[in-house]
C-alpha cells in the first residue's frame, strides 16, 4: 500500500536540505501549501456534490436534472457559481452588521477544520492528533453558532425562529453523533483518527465487521445523527422552502449565501467521509483472508478506496433524502432524545461489554 | 407515527415505513436512469410530440359556426360572471328591419388575456354556449397591450402548434421526450 508519508518526508527534506531554510519557515510553506490544496479539495468536491445531488434527486423523482449548459449539463454547476459570485452583497436595515458577516464565516470554519480531519490515504491525513475524533466534534459544532449568528443577526423574526430550530436540532442530534463515534472509540482503544484507521487494516478488519452487532447499531444512528446534524433529508426544518424561505440564511445574498450552501453541502460529504473512515475503514481496503484478492486490493490506492466510500455514503444519504418526508421539529426532537440517544447510550454499554469480555472479531 | 402505538411498536412501524419508502425510490432510480423520465423538453418536442389536454384552459375563443357567425347575444353574464373584470362588452339596440322587433347588437367583445385568471366561471354563465376555452397556451407577447383581445373581430383558427387543439400528439407516460422537429 502506497504510504503518502513518503511525500511529506520528501518535500519536508527538499525545503529543509535542500534549499536550506530552518524549521518555521519549512513548517509555514507547508501549511500555507496544504491550507490551499485543502480549500481547493473543499470547493471542488462541493461542486461534484451539488452537481450530483441535482442529477441524483432526478433520477429518484423520475425527473432528467440539468441537461442544457454544457454536456449533460456538467456546466450548470459552474454557472451557478459565476452567478453566485457576482452578485452583490447587501444589509438588510438595523441588521447587526458584524455578527451579520461573521456567520458564514463561522459555518464555513467549523465545515472545513472538519473536513481537514477526514484521511485520504495511508500517511496523507492533515490534522491528526491524539484526541482526534475529540477535537474533530468539537471544531464541527462551531458550525452551530454561526447558524445562530445568522439568524440573530439579520434582524428578521422568522430567521430567528428558524435559527432556534436549526440550533436545537445540532445541538441535540451532536448527542448521539458523538455517542456513535465513542463507541468506535473503545473498540479500537484510540481517538486518533490515523489510529482508527490503521486498526481496520487487515483481513476483516473494517469496525463494523469488528465490532458487529454494536458497530453495525453504532454505524446506523451515526447516518442518522449525522443527517440530521448536516441539516438535510428528512430533518431540513431549517429550509422548509415556502413555508420559511431557507431559514436562517433568508437575508443573504451572493457569497454569503453561497458559504451556507457551500457548508451544507460539505457537511454531507464530511459526515459520509466521517462515517466511512470511523466504520467502513477509511482507506484500508477490502480485504477477505485470501491472499491473491488481498494482492489485487491492496493496488487500488488508498484515496480511491476513501472517495469510494464516502461517495457511497453519500448517494445513501442523498437517497434518504429524496424518499422520505420533511419531519415536524417535534418529531425530529422525539427521535432524537426518546429513541436514537437512548440506543446509543445502551450501545455504548453493549460495545464496552463486548471489548471487556472480547466477543469482537480479530 | 401514530400515537396508539407502544413505544418498540413505533420502532417497528417506522422502520417498516422506512423500508417501504426506499424500495419505492429505488426501484424507480434503476428503472429510470436512462429512460422514464416524466419532464417532457417543451421547446424541443413543441411540433412533434407536446401533448396538451384539451380541456387546459389557454385563453378564451368564441365558438364560430361553419359560415364564421357567432352565438354570442351580448347578455353580458359572462361579464358579470368574471371577477377580475377581464370581459367588457360594449352593444347597442338595433331594430330589425324585417320583423320590426328590438334587438340588443353587440358592437366589441373584450377580453383581457392579461387579466384572466381562467377560472373559466364566464364559460359556466353563458347560456348561449358562445365562448369556450382553448388549450392553446403559448400566450406570450412583448407587450400588455396585444393582450387585449377583440374575440368578436378576430377569426380564431387554431392553434400556432400541429393539432394542438385535439390534444397534441399521443399522451405517453414516461418517455425519454426530446424528439426534436
Amino acid at each position: 500500500m502506497f504510504d503518502f508519508s513518503q511525500v511529506t518526508t520528501w518535500f519536508h527534506e527538499l525545503l529543509t536540505q535542500t534549499l536550506g531554510l530552518g524549521e518555521f519557515l519549512a513548517i509555514l510553506i507547508e501549511c500555507v501549501l496544504v491550507g490551499s490544496v485543502i480549500l481547493g479539495a473543499y470547493s471542488v468536491i462541493a461542486m461534484i456534490l451539488i452537481f450530483m445531488e441535482r442529477k441524483v434527486c432526478a433520477y429518484f423523482q423520475c425527473r432528467i436534472g440539468p441537461v442544457r449548459v454544457g454536456p449533460w449539463g456538467l456546466m450548470q454547476v459552474l454557472a451557478d457559481v459565476l452567478k453566485m459570485l457576482i452578485k452583490e452583497i447587501f444589509f438588510v436595515d438595523k441588521a447587526d452588521k458584524l455578527l451579520y458577516i461573521v456567520a458564514p464565516f463561522l459555518v464555513i470554519i467549523g465545515s472545513v477544520g472538519a473536513f481537514a480531519f477526514l484521511p485520504w490515504n495511508r500517511g496523507a491525513q492533515i490534522l491528526d492528533f491524539n484526541v482526534g475524533v475529540f477535537l474533530l466534534t468539537a471544531i464541527s459544532s462551531i458550525g452551530v453558532v454561526g447558524i445562530f449568528l445568522a439568524g440573530w443577526g439579520s434582524n428578521n423574526k422568522y430567521s430567528v425562529v428558524s435559527a432556534m430550530r436549526a440550533a436545537v436540532q445540532m445541538i441535540s442530534y451532536e448527542m448521539s453523533l458523538c455517542l456513535c463515534l465513542i463507541t468506535a472509540v473503545i473498540l479500537t482503544g484510540t481517538m486518533q483518527v490515523s489510529g482508527i484507521v490503521e486498526s481496520q487494516v487487515g483481513p476483516w478488519g473494517w469496525l463494523i465487521v469488528q465490532g458487529h452487532v454494536p458497530a453495525l447499531i453504532a454505524f446506523i444512528v451515526f447516518l442518522i445523527a449525522g443527517n440530521a446534524e448536516a441539516n438535510r433529508g428528512p430533518f431540513d426544518m431549517a429550509e422548509a422552502e415556502s413555508e420559511l424561505t431557507a431559514g436562517h440564511h433568508t437575508e443573504y445574498s451572493g457569497m454569503g449565501f453561497g458559504f451556507f450552501y457551500l457548508a451544507e453541502f460539505l457537511n454531507l460529504f464530511i459526515i459520509a467521509g466521517i462515517a466511512a473512515t470511523v466504520f467502513l475503514g477509511g482507506w484500508a481496503p477490502i480485504q477477505i483472508g485470501v491472499d491473491a484478492f488481498d494482492e489485487v486490493m491492496q493496488y487500488i490506492p488508498g484515496i480511491v478506496w476513501f472517495m469510494g466510500k464516502a461517495f457511497l455514503l453519500v448517494w445513501l444519504l442523498m437517497w434518504i433524502k429524496w424518499t422520505f418526508p420533511r419531519l415536524r421539529i417535534d418529531q425530529i426532537l422525539k427521535l432524537e432524545w426518546k429513541y436514537l440517544m437512548p440506543l446509543a447510550l445502551i450501545n455504548l454499554v453493549l460495545m464496552t461489554v463486548v471489548v471487556a469480555f472480547g466477543l469482537y472479531i480479530k | 407515527m401514530e400515537d396508539n402505538k407502544s413505544y418498540f411498536g413505533e420502532i417497528g412501524h417506522g422502520i417498516k415505513t422506512l423500508a417501504t419508502g426506499m424500495k419505492v425510490t429505488l426501484k424507480e432510480y434503476v428503472k429510470d436512469y436512462w429512460t422514464n423520465k416524466s419532464t417532457e423538453q417543451y421547446p424541443e418536442n413543441r411540433k412533434t410530440t407536446l401533448h396538451v389536454s384539451k380541456r387546459h384552459r389557454g385563453r378564451l375563443v368564441f365558438k364560430r359556426d361553419r359560415d364564421g357567425s357567432y352565438k354570442c347575444t351580448a347578455c353580458t353574464l359572462c361579464e358579470k360572471a368574471c371577477p377580475n373584470g377581464t370581459i367588457k362588452i360594449t352593444a347597442h339596440m338595433a331594430e330589425d328591419p324585417e320583423t320590426g322587433k328590438k334587438k340588443k347588437v353587440l358592437d366589441d367583445y373584450q377580453y383581457d388575456l392579461g387579466d384572466c385568471m381562467f377560472c373559466q366561471l364566464c364559460t359556466n354563465a353563458c347560456n348561449f354556449d358562445a365562448i369556450e376555452f382553448t388549450n392553446d397556451f403559448e400566450n406570450a407577447t412583448f407587450s400588455r397591450d396585444s393582450l387585449v383581445l377583440h374575440l368578436d373581430k378576430e377569426v380564431y383558427k387554431g392553434g400556432s402548434l400541429p393539432n394542438i387543439l385535439e390534444g397534441g400528439a399521443e399522451w405517453q407516460v414516461g418517455k425519454f421526450n426530446t424528439k426534436k422537429k
